[in-house]
């Protein structure tokens, strides 16, 4: 049996992370035809692609749910289980809402796994929940010849916080709350070719919970926010775009990225999900000329517990600043805003 | 001297692929190395680390996926 010392998890996996997402093209054929729920308890349901689902008990008292899993995005069991924990509990956060129970889902070949490096991905994310505040209170293990990993969680939202993706108002500013690149550097490290430092620095962002950027959202009257995932920066705003119809307009000098990003586009490291995301957005997005390929590539690649993106009335961007700023899990850059315009192309990316 | 090499990367997933054509490029002070891959996805990796490389690149359907042909300059000739 192996031991953790020989086991780096990111080399049992073809796909990391939210980067195993299946392409938003197959999960649309999928959900469409789907009944649409009329219970009127429902208040966000599957027709937003938002974050989580929110459904009043009472109506002083909404639960918000999401469910989260994925194949190792990190080569350390303790890291993995922290990403893992954090990216689950940002569709929480992403809703404006604050997670109170997590029950875990794990997929372990055993025969490659060791037990302590299972245990380890566990703590890891028992570790990021306690700093959230949430209790991991159950689970469901497999014997899966593919690692997975994930929570599911459950909230509480205060109504009139709800942050949906159908919110985005014209004159809103796009502000994202963490760099981009995770999925390039993530590939670049399975590749050997990361230095660990960024490695390290790209697990630092992942493990970050967006609990932060949330409560400034919330706190500075913010209409509309959704985590950046698997669809990349493009891919969760035209959601959010489609959801509230409306245009959305990026500036890509502003966008925030990790050390090296650009670097491991260029040399081809670009993960799989990268190029179903921009098939997905052929004819959805006008990319002007002047933006680089290798820029390109970062806002299309797939992140792991990635940011908010969040739209805010102009007014309020300095509010937000000031309730974001000091806080070591954001740094935070208006890349764009919000226009008039409900037909595609929704999104335009200007230089 | 210039050198040749073929490198069948078909069945393999990124970044395998880029990984190996990486290394073969910096194992010959120039020439050519012809690479088989059978995913878009590799055509397009591999024509971006060619870029990057600043190697010459021509892609082609083939049987069971596409063929692409680099070709790295010897230094102090048609170089950067």
């Amino acid at each position: 049996m192996a031991t953790q010392g020989q086991c780096d998890l990111l080399q049992l996996t073809e796909h990391c992370g939210c980067g195993a997402k299946l392409p938003a093209a197959d999960l649309h054929e999928i959900l469409s035809g789907l009944p649409a729920s009329r219970d009127p308890r429902l208040l966000v349901g599957p027709a937003t692609f938002d974050d989580a689902a929110v459904y009043r008990l009472r109506d002083d008292c909404l639960l918000v749910q999401t469910v989260d899993f994925f194949p190792p995005v990190a080569s350390d069991p303790e890291a993995f289980g922290r990403i893992a924990a954090a990216n689950a509990l940002s569709d929480i956060y992403a809703m404006g809402g604050r997670p109170v129970t997590a029950l875990a889902l794990m997929c372990l070949p055993s025969k490659q796994v060791p037990l302590d490096a299972a245990r380890a991905i566990v703590h890891g994310a028992t570790e990021k929940l306690a700093e959230a505040g949430a209790l991991l209170v159950g689970g469901h293990t497999l014997e899966d010849p593919q690692l997975k990993f994930g929570l599911s969680v459950t909230g509480l939202v205060e109504p009139g916080h709800i942050l949906s993706n159908a919110g985005a108002r014209p004159g809103d500013m796009l502000v994202l709350t963490k760099p981009l690149g995770t999925g390039l550097t993530v590939t670049a490290a399975k590749a050997g070719l990361a230095p660990a430092s960024l490695v390290e620095e790209a697990n630092r962002w992942m493990s970050a919970l967006n609990r932060a950027a949330a409560e400034a959202a919330v706190q500075s009257g913010a209409h509309a926010a959704t985590d950046i995932t698997g669809f990349g920066l493009l891919g969760h705003s035209w959601q959010m775009a489609k959801a509230s119809g409306v245009r959305m307009r990026f500036h890509a000098g502003q966008v925030p990225l990790l050390e090296s990003a650009l670097e491991f586009a260029s040399m081809g490291l670009v993960p799989a999900g990268a190029y179903a995301n921009r098939l997905f957005l052929d004819g959805r997005v006008r990319i002007c000329e002047k933006v680089p390929l290798a820029l390109q590539d970062v806002l299309f690649d797939p992140q792991t517990s990635g940011g908010l993106l969040i739209c805010l009335p102009a007014e309020s961007v300095e509010k937000f600043r000031q309730a974001a700023s000091g806080q070591r899990e954001c740094r935070c850059a208006v890349v764009g805003q919000v226009e008039e315009g409900d037909a595609e192309p929704r999104l335009l990316v200007e230089m | 001297m210039t050198q040749e090499m073929t490198i069948d990367a078909r069945g393999l997933a990124c970044p395998i692929p880029v990984i190996r054509v990486k290394k073969a490029l910096e194992s010959i002070p120039q020439g050519r190395v012809v690479v088989l891959v059978d995913e878009q996805v590799a055509v397009e990796n591999v024509t971006r680390l060619a870029a990057y490389m600043r190697c010459s690149h021509q892609c082609a359907a083939c049987e069971g996926g596409f063929r692409i042909i680099l070709g790295k300059p010897g230094s102090g000739r048609e170089g950067p």
